[in-house]
């Protein structure tokens, strides 16, 4: 892969038309639901309704005519040739439906597809099956995977673990002038995309066709594969306009993709499956809950010597994602400082749950949160201000990260943290804070600031990338326009938009020459996962790379002129005319210095980092103990910006939703399954929660991203909840170690004084003077 | 003066109820099961699947359409309560290609990412600037209170709302 040219065109850093706009402006986007098929039936899903058992027989009730409809089992995939799983990164994982005589996982588990024309039909029939289940013990806590006295999974319910070792941690440890310990806790986070689940699957000819809302069209055809037995050719995948994902429309897609298509294939005719909320709250996929403990050795004057860090994620039932999920969120956990010491062991267990999986931040926000509200603890308890603290440790360029990776990023976080620190008017507020405390010893609303420093890597993690070797095309068309050829999605993001500036410019042309192809497996080649911040820079960077080889095809031809310039749209159109086809692809290749050890999880880990630096300005109520962001600054290093509007909206985003899992979104369990999946029982952040945001963007270049461009996309995910927590804590006095930090949550910390806080030796959850917590 | 609604017709079985009502402007006759919401009405009988679903319980504001004028939710609403009504979706708000000046707003601001809560908050917010030409910031967080966005955090929403404001002046 060679680095970006320095050229500058009329598109990329420019705020461009966006190009989805209008369609879903005018209400003419046609999503899943808008989407209908002659003949078509509607589909619905019976669930097991047990945490665990095994199922012995299904029961059809008398009170239904079964011959109206359509109903398929596993045994109709074992009957048809195929492979009863849900193939994803793990080949065999969870079933596409439990079959009888299979263990039951979780509670809600596929086991009866139904179809039917009238979609009112479907709940009465739903209802009149009955599942004769074995019960078995499950595992509904973190605790008991880790007591593994029920093992749910492998010998020890461990589906994965990961190991950093760097330096000598124990001598660092023995010789540490200030030892601090804390466990940190994180709560699920449902995705809560405003568009549910929904796919319609038909057979066309001898190919299995679905359609959908996903954001990884490949996932879905390699599931289509297994489970019907059939090559790619048979099996066709196309995405619909997609009504967002942030990760939860990364796997889900590929198990309702196959329950589409099965009930298709027997039904003879198109079907179509939309959930419902509160079965999409309660089935699809959400954020790992995390419980991380963390050991920090540091000298008097801030320097951290060493860190020991243990991050446990609750994976649910099956593997799926979690392996990729932990590792991302072990790689991340030292942070952005350079320690010479360092122990990080990462581990991935099995409950009773629905699988957790992919949600924006992949792993990273939770091993990130405890990291950064541990720095804050240990700041108070050595007398440094927390900005001070992070001064002291952090990486600079050449610099090395807990895989021994040195930093090539031109970054300086120093600059960064004075740039956010600026923005959020830190010190002014700062006093003016103090002053009210002073002035006033029990105010009815205290104030806080809070800040986090972190970074998030680029793209898949270690050798991710290398083994996805995405594939982009670029190719003339009849009307000498030029067409993109990817299966990376829009999701909301502006992809197209993004793929089109890049095209544009690295083809020297206007972005109205420009056409990105829908994701259609049967006409665009497999760009890898919409996912881990990777579609403007990995994927962007084939885009132009297809394009810089097919403006050379072009050249070479003679057609064009070597020094740039010249008539694109009449080139083509001469080489389609004379000299056939013209099509370029580009190909995923490392960039040269990046080299991983998968083994010894050392390495570089990404080819690059964003880095950000968030400040949140908090106040607590101290009647209700609701806490309330103020004031919001965002200021990140994420390469060059290719769409300042759009990705500026990546970041408020983020940042909403990061606001929504450290304070609002609390998923109640009972007995292993949500039980609060109604949009009224689980809060989001509404218009009237969200505080000014103001986002900065420094850019320094990434010479193998597209222009320059680095990932941007999960980046803010990572720091609201640690700079949230830092400000409540800077608030009260009190460290609270667990989100969502709900009233009751922010209660039992003041008036519990901290007692239902996971604590440890060093510092203390304990109440202490204004903005001091657990004195040493 | 506009027409006056119809009473309610009593639901029977498996028969259809027959509405006359105003769908963005033009008069509009429309046969359907009683018991159905004016959300379904809209997208399977009169075929504006531009109004979208959330929830179906009046929890996400994704099917937010005007009811002469006002912002209401479709599926909390039965079809049958709109007869002699006028109806205005977020097919209604552009003049042909001529956008409203939200959506144009909308469009230069980034306030639709995946779209999908796009067009109950468009409309919800067209009522409001019918009513307040020139809203405050908390008048335009309130008015879209019962929206839900996942995308965009409301920021860019409540600036486009602001532009379209001023550029009506
Ligand atoms: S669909 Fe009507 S409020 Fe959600
Ligand atoms: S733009 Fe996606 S929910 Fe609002």
């Amino acid at each position: 892969m060679l680095p970006s040219r320095a050229m500058t065109g009329k598109a990329v850093g420019r705020s461009v038309p966006r190009r989805e706009a209008d369609a879903k402006l005018r209400g003419q986007a046609r999503y899943v639901g808008d989407v209908t098929m002659p003949g078509m039936l509607h589909g619905a899903t019976v669930r097991s309704q047990v945490a665990r058992g095994r199922l012995r027989a299904i029961h059809f009730g008398p009170e239904v005519r079964w011959d109206e409809y359509v109903v398929v089992t596993a045994a109709d995939i074992i009957a048809a040739g195929g492979v009863n799983t849900v193939a994803l990164i793990v080949d065999h994982d969870q079933p596409a439906l439990v079959g009888i005589g299979d263990i039951i996982a979780h509670r809600e588990e596929p086991v009866v597809l139904l179809a039917h024309p009238d979609p009112h039909a479907l709940e009465p029939a739903r209802r009149a099956i009955r599942l004769e289940v074995e019960p078995l013990p499950a595992v509904l806590t973190l605790d008991d995977a880790l007591a593994a006295r029920t093992v749910v999974y492998g010998e020890d319910n461990v589906i994965k673990s990961y190991g950093i070792d760097k330096g000598d941690v124990d001598a660092a440890f023995a010789a540490a002038e200030v030892v601090s310990e804390g466990v940190y806790e994180t709560g699920a986070q449902e995705q809560l995309y405003i568009e549910n689940n929904g796919m319609i699957g038909a057979l066309e000819g001898d190919v299995v066709t679905v359609w959908g809302s996903m954001q990884c069209p490949y996932y879905v055809q390699k599931g289509l594969m297994k489970c019907f037995g059939v090559g790619p050719e048979r099996a066709r995948v196309v995405q619909l306009e997609t009504g967002g994902g942030f990760g939860g429309k990364e796997e889900y897609p590929s198990i309702l993709g196959i329950h589409v298509a099965l009930l298709a294939r027997k039904a003879g005719r198109p079907v179509r499956i939309l959930y419902d909320r509160g079965e999409d709250m309660a089935a699809t996929t959400k954020r790992h809950p995390s419980r991380t403990r963390v050991r920090s050795a540091a000298r008097r004057d801030g320097t951290l010597t060493a860190l020991d860090i243990d991050f446990v994620l609750d994976g649910g039932a099956y593997a799926t994602l979690s392996q990729v999920v932990l590792s991302r969120g072990t790689i991340h956990a030292a942070g952005p400082y350079s320690v010479a010491n360092v122990r990080v062991r990462g581990r991935a267990m099995a409950t009773s749950t629905p699988p957790h999986g992919a949600f924006r931040g992949f792993g990273a926000p939770q091993s990130i949160f405890a990291l950064e509200r541990h720095l804050d603890e240990v700041a108070h308890k050595l007398g440094l201000t927390p900005e001070a603290l992070r001064r002291k440790n952090f990486v600079t360029k050449g610099g090395e990260l807990a895989t021994g990776q040195l930093v090539r990023d031109d970054i300086d976080l120093g600059a960064l943290l004075g740039s956010a620190l600026a923005l959020a008017d830190w010190e002014r507020k700062r006093t003016d804070i103090a002053a009210e405390r002073a002035r006033s010893g029990a105010p009815l609303r205290r104030r806080g600031l809070g800040l986090a420093t972190f970074l998030h890597g680029t793209g898949f993690t270690g050798s991710g990338e290398k083994y996805l070797a995405s594939v982009v095309g670029v190719e003339g068309m009849a009307d000498g326009r030029v067409r993109v050829l990817a299966s990376s999605t829009e999701i909301g993001q502006g992809t197209q938009t993004v793929f089109a500036q890049i095209a544009a410019d690295a083809l020297g042309v206007d972005m109205a020459d420009v056409e990105v192809a829908t994701p259609d497996t049967r006409d665009v080649p497999n760009s890898g996962p919409t996912v881990a911040s990777r579609t403007c820079t990995i994927v962007g960077k084939l885009v132009e790379t297809a394009a810089h080889t097919l403006r050379a095809r072009l050249v070479a031809a003679g057609l064009l002129p070597a020094d740039g310039g010249g008539d694109l749209r009449a080139a083509v159109q001469r080489h389609l005319a004379t000299l056939g086809p013209l099509r370029a692809l580009a190909q995923y290749e490392a960039p040269p210095y990046v080299k991983w050890d998968e083994g010894a999880f050392r390495g570089d880990a990404y080819g690059a980092y964003s880095w950000g630096v968030y400040v949140a300005e908090v106040e607590v109520d101290m009647l209700t103990y609701e806490a309330r962001v103020l004031d919001f600054v965002a200021a990140q290093e994420v390469g060059r910006v290719i769409h300042p509007v759009l990705a500026t909206g990546q970041i408020e985003g983020g940042v909403a939703q990061g606001i929504g899992w450290a304070l609002y979104e609390n998923v109640v369990w009972r007995d292993g399954v949500m039980s609060n999946n109604r949009m009224t029982d689980y809060i989001m952040p509404t218009s009237e929660d969200i505080p000014p945001i103001r986002v900065l963007f420094a850019e320094a270049p990434y010479p193998y991203g597209p222009f320059g461009a680095k990932g941007i996309g999960e980046l803010p995910m990572d720091g609201p909840a640690p700079a949230i927590l830092n400000a409540i804590e800077d608030a009260l006095g009190v460290s609270i170690r667990r989100i969502p930090a709900t009233p009751e949550v922010i209660m039992d910390a003041v008036e519990g004084a901290g007692a239902s806080n996971g604590d440890g030796a060093g510092a203390g959850a304990g109440v202490a003077g204004a903005g001091v917590a657990g004195a040493a | 003066m506009p027409p006056q609604p119809q009473p309610p017709q009593p639901p029977t079985a498996g028969s259809k109820v027959v509405l006359t009502l105003t769908v963005n402007g033009e008069a509009a006759e429309v046969a359907f099961e009683p018991h159905k919401t004016l959300l379904e009405v809209l997208r399977e009988d009169l075929a504006l699947t531009g109004t979208k679903h959330g929830c179906e319980l009046g929890e996400c504001g994704a099917c937010a359409v005007l009811v002469d004028g006002k912002p209401v939710l479709s599926c909390l609403m039965l079809a049958l309560e709109c007869g002699g009504a006028s109806v205005t979706t977020v097919e209604g708000l552009a003049r042909g290609a001529q956008l409203d000046p939200l959506q144009d707003a909308f469009a230069d601001l980034g306030a639709a990412q995946c779209g999908y809560c796009t067009p109950g908050i468009l409309v919800t917010a067209r009522a409001l600037l019918d009513q307040h030409p020139a809203p405050t910031r908390p008048q335009i967080e309130e008015a879209l209170a019962g929206n839900l966005c996942r995308c965009t955090g409301y920021l860019s929403i409540y600036q486009a709302v602001e532009q379209a404001a001023r550029k009506a002046r």
